[in-house]
């Protein structure tokens, strides 16, 4: 093994390279330095992933860990498992093409604020790279204070992203997400020092590996699982803590949307499995009917939303909710497909949601901001590629067979049926529902009668390309090889399902002689 | 039976430190009588940082090695006192030089050139032409700051009350000089020390009461009689700490006792105000500290509920009644009740831990309060101080450095990880966590009104930033190095604690011993 410090540097990259965009002199160069920052980040970030070694015996690798503040037991502890690693990538590639396709989104802003610092481009694109290292930092940590620090601060940054560059209702927006976060952070601070007093104790009382398979009272444990599983449940959201959601997403920029409903939400759902499954087993398993109860809640209701939305943005992020149930729902499945399931589903609605919010970005660009779908209708006879690729990332959405999406919709099925068939059941309906909101926003907004617009409309860009690209690669990758991630994946979910302590259930009608 | 009067041993090096600061009021005082008018600022600004400095390397030097009970038992220089000692000394020389500052002026900012006279009376306007300014603010807060340091260190209640007058008197009078808004200026002077003397008499009355009981003022003596049955006497002991405390929380602004703090926070000179937030809670909180850890938490059962009560109400009254707040003094006033509330919450964990954790929050507290008041005094409109919240909208398009320093102080009085209100509230927070049921309850209030709170300050947030100005001639003062010291000072300290916090709680921690 080798000692570079790897996630420590992966971390400094984007931070020092936000420092220096913070001052760069022209707007233009600011974007550029930006970009290659990020983009020298996803090759470190690469290399990093190289020297992971899938099938090792520990659960974290390429781990670092000092003292940092031992009169509270804290540890600067860093480490990733396949999970986390998989999540890290995904913000490291979703990075860049966020960047490249916010290219042309502030421009104007100089004149609207003349008599401000005039600033604003350098601004935005140092705290999109300042978010990245805290998205790296929260899923790399493996002390559960310094999980915490990250996952406090990293609010910060998205908070400023919307408020100071949002739309209409930025200011709302950027407060009701700022509070619901806070609150649950809140929440959880509560349990996080009350964890570090039931666990060992001492100057690195707070790592996570000496806090799992503690023996905590049974009583003390389901509140402490309680205090961690809402501040996750407003993150990743979930019904029904999820109304701040579809305000953030939209009033923001369309690439802050990305990074927020991506990358960011994806901490609510990994901490379930991270610290809700792994520190308190017996309280996820007293917990698992309320969780998988709200779960198909948020699939349904996330979906029957989705449908009635009349803005393109909202119903994007209504559908976002309904995925967040899938995941959680095969998070508590508690089985080995299942969590496979749901673990790659977080990659696969990573790259499904960004292509979603940047093509349909690239529309409402060309329509003057008009988000509303009522405001389209026979767009694909104006730019028939833009559309081609809007259908592809609808597609991506319904998880059609052949694209990623659907092969994590189909283990977490799979595996929530071995265990909880009643609950697979009811949430079945999602599927067709995603058929609906998808394919009844492209018919409205693409097909129909040519319309008159007046002016010429240009068909998507070479910028635009390279910023879809990347993302319609990872569907079609992962959606006929989805073992490249899954290798990563899967022992990280076995291992938790080891800490839980249950066993996929054996497979029912297994009955000798069946062999024939 | 006639004893002789035996004179009590004296250990000099012990009390150095308040000798000198006391000392510096004195000659303060001569100087003010004899030195010319106009050489009179300067010299009275250099004796102070003089005497301050002089006093904190007598401390560093003389009483960290030399930690004993002195002149009677009355002043115990233990580890509290030396870390309280200390942290006052550095608000006194941070509330001297904001104190002393002039915006551009020919005298000092704040205050009104002739105290005694009648607010817009022809007298006032003379004193005004004839260029007279109230020099003698500078011995004031050394004798108030005098107080303080006995008031941290004293071992019987006689010498507490006398140190209590002591701090108080001074400013008093103090809070009664602004030189903008005399009338509010005056009416918070007045209300301040109506109040005031009230608790004194409280305080006076239980000390009475206890000394009836135990027979002795000393705190010690207490502790020991409380052990013991006192036949027919013990009806008086929990009025009598009752009443005592009623004193000591009036002065930390307590719910019910804090209905001066608002009034006092706004009329007094801005300076005044930051340094008397920041000292004066900090005073009494060491006198809280002492009388009941010291004194009387041999019956700790049948009051510790009543200060819980208190300190559940401080903070929710503290963070509803700020959300109101249209004026940034007030508000930061309303503010400071609920961080006395969560002070409180460390203070009633009883250990060693909450102590170390109580201290560290007086100081991070302090150094982010000082310098938050001295920013508002830079804020202006037609040459006085721009203290509606509605005039500081779009101020970060103006004074973006201003702003953001401001902001950041915000963030870390609503505790956002990586800045020292997190670390401090954590500090205070975990003991309590650990001290039992009673505490996890008053945190989980705690963390509840700090998610209010930060409400509060987010709406700051969201003015500066994210709104445009109302009004083009809201400015930021053209500071001098004195305030940009101060402000400066408390910035980095605010990021250092909230980074790197080990040292300085490795320091509270060792000072966390009392002599009993």
């Amino acid at each position: 093994m080798s000692n570079v410090p790897w996630l420590t540097i992966l971390g400094l990259i984007p931070l020092v390279g936000a420092v220096v965009v913070a001052f760069l002199p022209s707007a233009e160069t600011a974007k550029r330095a930006a970009l290659g920052v990020s983009i020298v980040t996803l090759l470190v970030g690469i290399a990093a992933a190289s020297q992971f070694e899938i099938g090792s015996s520990e659960q974290f690798q390429l781990t670092e860990q000092y003292a940092w503040i031992p009169q509270f037991g804290v540890s600067y502890a860093l480490g990733v498992d396949g999970i986390a690693l998989a999540l890290i990538l995904l913000a490291l590639v979703l990075t860049p093409v966020c960047l490249l396709a916010a290219w042309n989104d502030l421009d104007g802003e100089a004149l609207r604020h003349e008599n401000g610092s005039g600033r604003r481009v350098q601004t935005y694109y140092a705290l999109m790279l300042v978010l990245l290292t805290f998205m790296i930092g929260v899923f790399a940590a493996t002390d559960v204070f310094l999980f915490y620090v990250f996952f406090e601060a990293m609010l910060i940054p998205v908070y400023f992203l919307i408020g100071s560059f949002g739309g209409a209702r930025r200011r709302y927006a950027a407060v009701k997400f700022l509070l619901f976060s806070l609150l649950g952070g809140l929440i959880m601070l509560v349990a996080v020092i009350a964890l570090y007093f039931v666990g060992p104790g001492g100057p690195d009382g707070f790592l996570v590996s000496n806090l799992t398979g503690v023996d905590i009272d049974t009583n003390t444990a389901r509140w402490l699982f309680v205090g961690f599983f809402i501040a996750f449940a407003i993150k990743a959201p979930m019904w029904p803590v999820h109304t701040w959601l579809p305000d953030a997403a939209s009033a923001a920029r369309p690439a802050t949307a990305v990074l927020l409903v991506g990358v960011l939400d994806k901490v609510g759902t990994y901490g379930m499995i991270r610290f809700c499954l792994q520190l308190f087993p017996e309280a996820s398993q007293w917990a698992t009917p309320v969780v998988l109860t709200l779960a198909v809640v948020s699939i349904l209701y996330g979906a029957l939303l989705a449908i009635a939305q009349s803005d393109m943005m909202r119903l994007i992020a209504f559908t976002s909710i309904s995925h967040f149930g899938f995941i959680i729902l095969g998070i508590f499945a508690m089985t080995t497909v299942g969590g496979a399931g749901a673990s790659l589903y977080m990659v696969n609605h990573g790259f499904s949601t960004a292509a979603l919010f940047l093509v349909a970005a690239m529309f409402i660009y060309r329509n003057h901001g008009r988000q509303h779908i009522e405001d389209f209708g026979g767009w694909q006879r104006v730019t028939p590629a833009l559309a081609g690729v809007f259908l592809v990332a609808g597609l991506s959405a319904l998880s059609l067979p052949g694209l990623a999406t659907f092969v994590s919709e189909f283990l977490v099925f799979v595996g929530t049926y071995q265990r909880y068939p009643v609950a697979a059941l009811i949430a079945l309906p999602g599927v067709v529902l995603a058929a609906v909101y998808v394919l009844w926003m492209y018919k409205r907004s693409m097909t129909g009668p040519r319309p008159d617009l007046g002016r010429l409309v240009p068909d998507i860009s070479l910028r635009e390309k390279l910023v879809v690209a990347p993302l319609i690669a990872a569907f079609l990758v992962l959606g006929f090889y989805p073992k490249l991630a899954l290798d990563i994946i899967n022992p990280a979910v076995e291992r938790t399902l080891v800490y839980v302590g249950v066993e996929d259930p054996a497979p029912t009608q297994a009955t000798p002689g069946s062999e024939r | 039976m006639p004893t002789v009067f035996e004179a009590p041993e004296i250990n000099w090096a012990a009390i150095a430190p308040m000798l000198v600061v006391m000392a510096g009021g004195l000659i303060g005082i001569v100087v003010e009588a004899f030195v010319p008018r106009r050489r009179r600022h300067s010299v009275q600004v250099a004796l102070s940082v003089v005497a301050l400095v002089l006093a904190f390397v007598a401390l560093v030097t003389l009483t960290v090695d030399n930690r004993v009970k002195t002149l009677g038992g009355s002043v115990v220089m233990d580890g509290m006192s030396v870390f309280l000692q200390g942290s006052l000394i550095v608000f006194g020389l941070l509330g001297v030089l904001t104190m002393a500052e002039k915006f551009g002026g020919d005298r000092p900012d704040a205050f009104t050139p002739m105290g005694a006279a009648i607010p817009g009376s022809a007298y006032e306007a003379a004193a005004d032409r004839a260029g007279l300014a109230t020099s003698e603010v500078f011995p004031l807060a050394l004798f108030s700051l005098s107080g303080m340091m006995m008031f941290v260190a004293a071992g019987d209640l006689i010498t507490m009350f006398v140190a209590l007058e002591v701090l108080s008197l001074p400013l008093y009078v103090l809070v009664g000089l602004a030189r903008r808004r005399r009338l509010l200026s005056q009416e918070a002077s007045l209300k301040y020390f109506l109040l005031g003397a009230f608790a004194s008499a409280f305080f006076l009355f239980g000390s009475a009461l206890l000394y009836g009981y135990a027979a002795t003022t000393d705190l010690d003596g207490i502790a020991a009689a409380i052990t013991e049955t006192r036949p027919g006497l013990e009806p008086l002991l929990v009025p009598a700490i009752l009443l005592v405390l009623v004193g000591l929380l009036f002065k930390v602004g307590a719910v019910p006792f804090h209905s001066w703090t608002p009034d006092a926070y706004q009329g007094a000179p801005t300076p005044v105000t930051g340094f008397m937030a920041a000292a004066t809670k900090l005073a009494a909180f060491g006198a809280i500290l002492r009388f009941v850890y010291v004194g009387v938490e041999g019956t700790r059962w049948s009051w510790e509920v009543g200060l819980a009560v208190i300190a559940a109400l401080t903070m929710v009254v503290g963070a509803v009644l700020s959300v109101t707040q249209t004026d940034i003094k007030r508000l930061l006033a309303y503010s400071s009740i609920a961080h006395a509330g969560f002070i409180l919450v460390g203070v009633l964990a009883f250990s060693t831990l909450g102590l170390r954790g109580v201290m560290f929050y007086l100081l991070a507290y302090g150094l982010m309060t000082i310098a938050a008041f001295a920013i508002v005094s830079m804020v202006r409109q037609g040459g006085t101080e721009a203290t509606q919240l509605s005039q500081w909208a779009g101020l970060g398009q103006r004074h973006p450095i201003l702003a953001a320093t401001f902001g950041f102080l915000l963030l870390a009085f609503a505790g956002i990880p990586l800045t020292s209100g997190f670390t401090a509230k954590f500090a205070a927070f975990a003991p309590a966590i650990e001290s039992g049921t009673l505490g996890v309850v008053l945190v989980v209030i705690g963390v509840l009104a700090s998610a209010v709170t930060a409400f509060v300050y987010v709406r700051i947030i969201v003015l500066m930033y994210f709104s445009d100005a109302t009004s083009e001639d809201v400015v930021a003062a053209e500071a001098s190095p004195l305030t940009t010291a101060a402000v400066a000072v408390g910035a980095v300290a605010t990021v250092v604690l909230g980074i790197v916090p080990g040292p300085v709680l490795e320091l509270a921690a060792q000072a966390s011993e009392l002599i009993r």
